[in-house]
Order: structure tokens, then sequence, then C-alpha cells
């Protein structure tokens, strides 16, 4: 007993201890406001960002001596940590809170059927239609196009990393996947670029090189492929041993327990790794513009000629000098978030169906 | 239905650390043996080279015959999916597949096996249930998942779901390690219910345990840490537990060792 710190030494009794009425950190961050505030307004060295930031501190100090005083340090210090926790999550989530309300505030001003309903073809600068059905078109037929080549080459590289790789081979593969992961996106549009844009394409249209959303999809492969390989890696790693153990006692072969044990088990962490990738392709501006090139016009043929996509329209409308442009970028920003929230909910609602309700 | 298991000089390894040499032993058909002995002398080890699960350890090899009435299960051209089927194995922690339902874990094996008519199933499942004392309790909730149950009742389902294959022996590794002891006897009892029908081969730290259900009894040890494992003594489990004929086997079952 005394070993301890006089605050820990338990003895009879000393269970019970003063606490902190539940008012009192209200009463703090009150006090701390209005002092930050008189003294910042008061000095007039800032604004009320200052004065929220100063409170916030002055809140912590004198939360923190408040409970030293009553309920003695160590829970002090545990007050303290948890008033630092929360306000680091505050903190997190007030960015995100201010970007959505943002978007929808400016976004809802062209929420019109006639947005989703029409392209940007024959819209000139003191039209105030005009619309993004040829960009949401184009995202969704580049993104899914690239979904269909990743997911599967991203899944099954992933087996293999995780459960067929020894060796040197296997190093090499992760090794360069995670050196994939770091590519910048316009470099992979360069890519693609040089060579489908210019190599490859010719071929298939009498030795003119042309744009194509599929161009686009490859370049957005490129960028999906390592993200979806890793996180489905870490996601095979987490499924224990003794499930797979379990099911070789079986008499299970190896690759039907990989498809109907290891897999399944793996599914809703797959699924969102997945989404994460297929979000962040969704935004990609650059190389779309690079090799998709972009158009007003609405182009349903992925193979042949330009294509836009919402990101794509959010840049060429926000940097245009119409006066309704900036509208239209809100909008379609707004429509590409509202489209990646839709297809995760979607896909974590299909992960989930087959698993069991308790 | 049961089959004889015998081992001729086995050595098993990890890399380079030889975890077991040269086991010499014999399994009836039909009868209970218990593998007894200190932590860490390779009595998992031994067990999991029986049904070829040890090699499923990256760098992990067995030397040496392991016979399954007559047949080499080492042999080059035996598939080891087969001889899995045939030696089943139920291990110390239950591990029900999360996924599935009670129902589908029981008929795991069968269904992955290509198994799919449904009254085949159906049959297959309440069987094993029944043999593993569970369809009483489960009956009601077949659909439900096989995590949700007690860790004594998930125990009993990783039995019924190996011996719904029909295997010809069934490795069980400290099944009962993790258990209260009504679950405990629950399984002990149903060990001695299955011996009519499978070769059965448990490691148990348990004395009581291994003297209740066990016919004969394999006491392993090892010199030195970092030594390999050695079958001292193998005999019938009354010998063994009355009159062991080896001085190390009487200090280890009397306490004064391990
Ligand atoms: N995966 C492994 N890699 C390397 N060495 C291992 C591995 N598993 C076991 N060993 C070693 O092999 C030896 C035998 O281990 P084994 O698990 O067979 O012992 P055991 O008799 O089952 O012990 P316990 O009663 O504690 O379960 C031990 O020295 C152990 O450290
Ligand atoms: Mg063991």
């Amino acid at each position: 007993m005394t070993l301890l710190a006089p605050e820990q030494d338990v003895t009879a009794g000393s269970l019970h201890t003063k606490r902190l009425p539940a008012w009192a950190a209200l009463a703090t961050a009150v006090v701390a406001l209005a002092l930050s505030a008189a003294l910042v307004l008061g000095t007039g060295i800032g604004n009320w960002v200052l004065v929220v930031v100063l409170g916030a501190v002055l809140y912590l100090i004198g939360f923190w001596l408040a409970a030293n005083a009553v309920e003695g340090p160590r829970s002090a210090r545990n007050r303290t940590w948890s008033a630092l926790i929360h306000s680091a999550c505050v903190l997190a989530i007030l960015p995100l809170a201010s970007v959505t309300w943002t978007l929808i505030s400016n976004g809802i001003n062209r929420l019109d059927g006639n947005f989703f309903l029409t392209s940007m073809n024959n819209i000139g600068a003191r039209d105030a239609n005009g619309g993004a059905y040829h960009a949401i078109v184009g995202t969704l037929e580049q993104v899914g196009i690239a979904a269909l080549i990743t997911i599967p080459l991203g899944v099954l590289g992933a087996i293999y990393l995780v459960e067929y790789g020894r060796g040197k081979l296997s190093l090499a593969i992760r090794f360069f996947v995670d050196v994939m992961t770091g590519i910048p996106s316009i470099v992979a549009g360069l890519f693609v670029l040089a060579f489908w844009v210019l190599i490859v394409s010719p071929l298939f249209n009498n030795g003119q090189p042309q744009y194509s959303g599929f161009a686009a999809a490859l370049a957005l492969s490129v960028l999906m492929l390592p993200t979806i390989v890793r996180s489905t890696e870490e996601m095979l790693r987490l499924v224990p041993a003794p499930l797979r153990e379990g099911a070789y006692a079986l008499g299970v072969p190896k690759w039907k327990t990989i498809l109907r044990i290891v897999i399944p088990t793996a599914l809703p962490g797959i699924v969102t790794g997945i989404m994460l990738s297929i979000a962040r392709a969704a935004g990609e501006t650059a190389p779309v513009l690079l090799v998709a090139g972009g158009t007003a016009a609405i182009n349903f043929n992925p193979f042949e000629n330009n294509q836009s996509s919402l990101s794509l329209f959010v840049f060429s409308q926000a940097t245009d000098s119409s006066r309704f442009s900036p509208d239209r970028a809100w909008t379609a920003a707004l429509t590409l978030v509202a489209l990646v929230l839709i297809l995760t909910i979607a896909a974590k609602l299909l992960a989930r169906r087959n698993r069991l309700t308790r | 239905m049961a089959k004889r298991v015998e081992a001729t000089n086995v050595n098993a390894y990890y890399g380079s650390f030889k975890a077991i040499e040269d086991v010499n032993i014999v399994v009836e058909p039909k009868t209970v043996t218990a593998l007894i002995g200190p932590s860490g002398c390779g009595k998992s080890t031994f067990l999991r080279s029986i049904n070829r699960m040890h090699e499923v350890l990256p760098n992990a090899r067995v030397e040496g015959t392991l016979t399954l009435d007559q047949e080499n299960i080492y042999d080059k051209h035996v598939d080891v999916t087969a001889v899995r089927r045939l030696i089943g194995m139920v291990f110390q922690r239950p591990n029900p597949f999360p996924t599935m339902s009670i129902f589908d874990n029981v008929v795991a094996g069968l269904k992955l096996n290509g198994v799919n008519k449904k009254a085949v199933l159906q049959e297959a499942a309440e069987k094993s249930l029944r043999s593993a004392n569970l369809w009483d309790e489960v009956k009601d909730r077949l659909d439900k998942p096989g995590a949700g149950l007690s860790g004594g009742q998930q125990q009993r389902l990783c039995i019924a779901r190996t011996i719904a294959v029909e295997p010809q022996v069934v490795l069980m590794d400290e099944p009962c390690s993790a258990l209260d002891p009504i679950s405990t006897l629950a399984i002990e009892d149903l060990i001695f219910k299955l011996k009519d029908r499978f070769t059965i081969i448990i490691v148990t730290h348990n004395m009581q345990q291994a003297a209740r259900v066990s016919d004969r009894t394999a006491f392993f040890s090892i010199e030195r840490t970092g030594d390999p494992g050695r079958l001292i003594e193998y005999d019938d489990t009354q010998k063994i537990f009355s009159n062991p004929s080896v001085k190390k086997t009487e200090d280890y079952i009397t306490g004064r060792f391990g």
C-alpha cells in the first residue's frame, strides 16, 4: 500500500469520492467562453474563431483545475483526456459537416429535372438551363467499366497473395502494388494517354488516335487496383486460421474453402475497401480530362469519341465565365457525392443480406 | 466404419525444429486412445500429422509412415482431402463457421463436398446433431447462426459437423479445455457413444478424463525444452494409471512432474 501514491491508496471507506456536479462542465464552458470573448474582442486581436479556440483551451484548463480541486489528480487527468478526445472528434466532424452544408445549400439551386435530363449541348453563356446528363452517363460508364476490370483482378490478386503467394514472386507483387498505391492520378492518366490513346486506339480507328470513356476507365483502373488488392488482402488476413483449418479438416479442398468460408467471412470488409476505391475513382478529374477529353454532348458509347464525367463537369463549369455555371458545378458536385453515397449504402446492404441475423 | 491407424517412425518438423521423433503407435479400430503429456511435448503436432493438417503450416513437414488400414496416407499418390474426409478433427477452441447457420454448419462438410439433396442433408443434420447430444437444444433454431451458441454447444456443433461426413477416425485436440464440467461430461458421454462407430484419438491434460474415456493411453514427453517430443509409454489405460512400467510416466500421472 505504501508503494502507491496517496491518491491510489484505497483504504476502507474511501471508495466514495467527491464528484463534480453535472452542471460543472457547462458552467466552466460558459465562463471560459465569456472570458475568452472579453479578452479577444476587448483587445480587438481577432474574431469569433479565435474566441472559440481560446475558449476551448481555457475550458480545458479551467475544467482540469476544478476537477483537480474537487476530485483529485487522477480523476482530473481522466476528465481532461476525455474532453480532449471529444474535442478531437468534434474537430474531425466539423469540416465534414461544413462541406455537406456548403454542398447542399449551393447545390439546391439547380436541383431540378432539367439538370438531370439535359446535357450542355448547344447551351451558350447566356442560357440558364443545361444539365449534367452526359456527365452522369460518363461517370457511371467509366467507373462501372473500371470496377468490372479491377474487382475481379484485385480480389483474385489478394487471394493469391494471402493464400498461395510464397517467396520472391509474392514479395515482388506486394512491393509493386505498394508502389502503385502512390501513383498520382495525373501519371495514371498520362500512362493511358501514351499507351492506349496514342498507340492502341489508332489500331481500331483507321490510324487516328481517339479519346474514349474506356480509356478513362483504364486510367481509373490503374488507380483502383492497388487499393482493392491491399484492402482485400488485409481483410483476408483477418480471417482466423482455425476457420480455414476447420474446413480443411472436413476434407474441403483449399479453393472451395477460400470461396465458401474465407471470402464470405471477409465480405463486408472487402466491400468497404472496394467502395472506397470506387469513391476515389469517381472523384478523379485529371485522368478523365487527359484521355476522355470531355464533351458537352451525350455519348453513350464508352469506346468511341469524347465522354465527360461528373468531376470533369464540375471542373469545367467552375472555371466557366457564364454566370449560370457555378450553380451547375455545385449541383453536379452534390450529385457526385450522393451517387457515391447511394452506391456505398447499396453495396453494404448487399454484403449484409447474406449475413445471418442474431 | 472405423479403421486402424498405425504410425511408424514418425518425425514432424517445424522448419528445422524437430517437434516429435520416432513415434511408433498402433491404434485399433473402435477404441478411444488418449494422448497425455506435459505442454509442448508434441501431442498436438502428432495428432495433426495423423490427418495431414500439420503440413498446412508453412515449412512444416512429416517424415515416416502413417497408415490407415495398411494404406500410407503420406504416399505421393494420396489425395490430402480424401485423407481428411476419412480422418475428422475437432479443435481445442470451437470454430463454427461464422457466416453459416447451425444447420449449414453441421452439413458444411457434405455441402462443400458436393452433396446438395435437401432430404439427404436434412437427415444427416438431424442424425449428427442427435449423435452429438445437441439436437434437443437446437432443433427449434437451426436457421440461427452457429456462433450464437454457448461454448459447450459450439463444441458439440463442431463434433456434429465432424461426424456428419462419416469419417473413420475422429481426432480431438483438448476438446473440453474451454468448457465447464457439465459440457465436459456431455462430451465425454458422447465420446463413449461414438466409440461404437469411430476410432477416436483424444489429446487431454485432464488425467481423470483420460482415465474415464480411453481404452489405451499414450504418454509423450520431452527431455529438455528444444528437444523433440517422444512417445514414452503406450499401454492399456488401466495399466498406465495403476502400474506404469516407466518411472517417468508414473511421475507425470501422480503429479510429481510437468
Ligand atoms: N506453429 C509452430 N511453429 C513452430 N513451432 C511450433 C509450432 N507449433 C508448435 N511448435 C513447437 O512444437 C513443439 C510441440 O508443440 P505441440 O503444440 O505439439 O505441443 P503440445 O504437446 O500439444 O502442447 P500443449 O499441451 O501445450 O498443447 C513445441 O516445442 C512447440 O513450441
Ligand atoms: Mg496442444
